[in-house]
């Protein structure tokens, strides 16, 4: 089977302290770390394991500054066979729509079985490059997806809904699956292999390699920090002082 | 005059919350703009769908067939292509939800018309919309533009507006199904109801919800601990049950459970949208989180921000000793 996966690498925002840069439109970016997209590391798997069942090879594309060679190299590390960079540095402002438009160039002479993408970024918060790369490319998709088992020409694939429920598909390959964390348990590379992986070559394309430059569907005007609303009464202290201010508000609720 | 068209969901024969918010908000809009509002039901067997929808929408337009019964993105994209084309909204409202996701960046992609996604806000001036939009895990909100066009479309989050009642009485148009089969390439089958367990977090009265930040699977029996402390159940974050620590019905949130205990707290939760979905109607909300710019505390009634292996315990102990 030939395989392709999507691959972002995002800054990791969960835990750190985000400011806006003189720009207005950006993040400060440099004391925070990178890593491969959660959704994106669940989509690689996914591949691996398709690959592991049915043989094959998957290629790992990136559109991303020269630091998304290091999270190319993971995937190959972990399972991937030949890696794509694509310049971003040479494409301006992008959103998801531009991004999978400029990945459709950049694969366009690829054959493939399936393509494998996150379902969304945790950077953009987009939801796009999945369907929009299967609608340009001419073949179904299906988003959030929870599980995906190939038998004889037909695949199984469920969707993650509202609510914990779950949407049972029939599809046929080629399609494009925008994978939902949780799907599978993505593996860790070992070091071997990651040494490996740093000899590896990664095919590096830009603009002159894509046809023509996609249009942006929208651009960015200004960050702005969330309006604060109803904000928490913050208890402040030791945690022993803190655990028994908080103890009495819940005795004071009689849960206690 | 700006003409908004919103389409309306629904799944195993119920019309889903989100439309009733889309409808509303596309109503505000159009209060604005002077246009008309028009919903789009795709379905079967429809008329329970449009009785209650006529008094939310200037128009609906309908198209009933079995096709149509459960969401495919291949056969409602070829619905709507046409409807859109011949309708030509300045704006279509979807959700941002399993069938937003799923069925908008396509269709707009096939229509080439300008769009995004998960939206929190939108300003239309003359033939400009504007968006609100949530970035980095909720830390930073940003305003986009869409590229001018004199058509639109984007998912509009749920929650971003409360559904109000409506008081119009709406034109109904059915149209014939330009679609009949769902194609071989992909074909919805069936719906399978999420597994249940042995305790259900929707009946506790207090609940411990953990997340990522208890970042080992043997950090969890300090949880258990604490919970049982409280009389209270362990619930949790989708990280939690994506790592296999607990099963899937003790996940709080749009895509598991909807909670209203009498106490929630959340360990080590930053508090994404889809969590806060699932929680927000607790009575008292009381968070620990060591980030002060967790989105959490945005939502929690107290906030403590330490190191939750430093005050778990020591609140256990608390409450132990209250106890006796
Ligand atoms: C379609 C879709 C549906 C989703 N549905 C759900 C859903 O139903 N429910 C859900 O929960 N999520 C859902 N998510 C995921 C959601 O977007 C977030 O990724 C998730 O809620 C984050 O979980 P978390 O807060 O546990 O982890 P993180 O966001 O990683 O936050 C961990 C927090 O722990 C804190 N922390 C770390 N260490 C400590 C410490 N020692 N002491 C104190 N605090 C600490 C950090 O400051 C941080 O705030 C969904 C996502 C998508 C795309």
């Amino acid at each position: 089977m030939e395989l392709i996966v999507c691959i972002k690498r995002v800054p990791q925002t969960a835990e750190a302290e985000v400011k806006i840069d003189d720009s207005g439109k950006d993040i400060v970016k440099d004391r925070l770390t990178f890593d491969m997209n959660e959704a994106d590391s669940y989509a690689l798997e996914e591949a691996i394991l398709l690959k592991e069942k049915f043989g094959g090879a998957i290629t790992a594309v990136s559109l991303g500054t020269a630091e998304a060679e290091d999270t190319l190299r993971i995937a190959l590390a972990k399972g991937a066979d030949n890696a794509i960079r694509i310049k971003a540095e040479e494409f301006g402002e992008l959103d998801g729509y531009k991004t999978a438009m400029i990945i459709k160039e950049a694969i366009k002479d690829l054959k493939f079985d399936a393509i494998f993408t996150g379902c969304m970024a945790t950077d953009d918060s987009y939801y796009q490059v999945g369907p929009v790369l299967a609608e340009t490319l001419g073949v179904p998709h299906a988003t959030l997806v929870s599980k995906i088992e190939l038998t004889d020409k037909k695949v199984h694939v469920n969707r993650e809904l509202e609510g914990g429920l779950i949407e049972h598909l029939e599809m046929s390959l080629p399609a494009v699956f925008a994978v939902q964390t949780g799907i599978n348990e993505p593996r860790y590379a070992s070091l071997i292999a990651i040494r490996r992986a740093a000899a590896k070559e990664i095919k590096v394309l830009g603009k002159d390699d894509i046809a023509s430059e996609p249009k942006l569907n929208s651009t960015l005007e200004e960050l702005f920090v969330p309006p604060v609303g109803k904000r928490a009464e913050f208890l402040t202290g030791t945690a022993d002082e803190v655990s028994a201010r908080t103890a009495e508000i819940i005795k004071e609720k009689g849960l206690i | 005059m700006a003409d908004i068209l919103a389409l309306v969901e629904h799944r195993q024969g119920t019309i889903r919350d989100i439309t009733y918010e889309l409808l509303t908000y596309g109503r505000k809009l159009t209060e604005k703009t002077g246009g008309k509002l028009t919903g789009v039901v795709l379905g079967h067997n429809t008329d329970r769908y449009t009785e209650t929808l006529k008094k939310h929408a200037h128009r609906l337009v309908v198209v009933d067939h079995e096709v149509f019964k459960d969401f495919n993105a291949e056969t409602y994209q070829v619905a709507l292509v046409d409807i859109i084309k011949k309708e030509n909204p300045f704006l279509t409202l979807i959700g941002n939800t399993a069938f937003g996701i799923d069925l908008c960046p396509a269709l707009a992609t096939k229509l080439d018309i300008p769009f995004t996604t998960d939206c929190i806000g939108v300003e239309i001036a003359d033939t400009r919309v504007k968006l609100t939009r949530q970035l980095y895990d909720g830390k930073m909100d940003a305003h986009v533009r869409l590229s001018d066009s004199s058509s639109y479309m984007l998912t509009l989050r749920s929650g971003t507006c409360a559904a109000e009642e409506g008081s119009l009485a709406a034109e109904i148009q059915k149209i014939d199904a330009p679609v009949t089969n769902q194609p071989d390439y992909k074909k919805f089958i069936e719906y399978i109801e999420a597994a249940v367990g042995d305790v259900d977090i929707t009946k506790a009265d207090v609940l411990v919800g953990v997340g990522r930040g208890i970042k080992e699977q043997a950090n969890l029996a300090m949880i258990e601990e604490f919970a049982k402390a409280m009389g209270g159940v362990v619930a949790c974050s989708r990280p939690i049950v994506d790592a296999n620590w607990l099963p899937k019905d003790r996940q709080v949130g749009s895509s598991g459970k909807t909670v209203k205990p009498k106490l929630y707290i959340a360990v080590g939760i930053s508090g994404a949208f889809q969590h806060i979905a699932g929680m927000k109607s607790a009575d008292t909300i009381i968070a620990i989180n060591k980030d002060p710019n967790a989105p959490i505390f945005n939502e929690a009634d107290y906030g403590i921000v330490d190191d939750l292996f430093k005050v778990v315990p020591a609140l256990k102990n608390k409450i132990m000793e209250m106890k006796q």
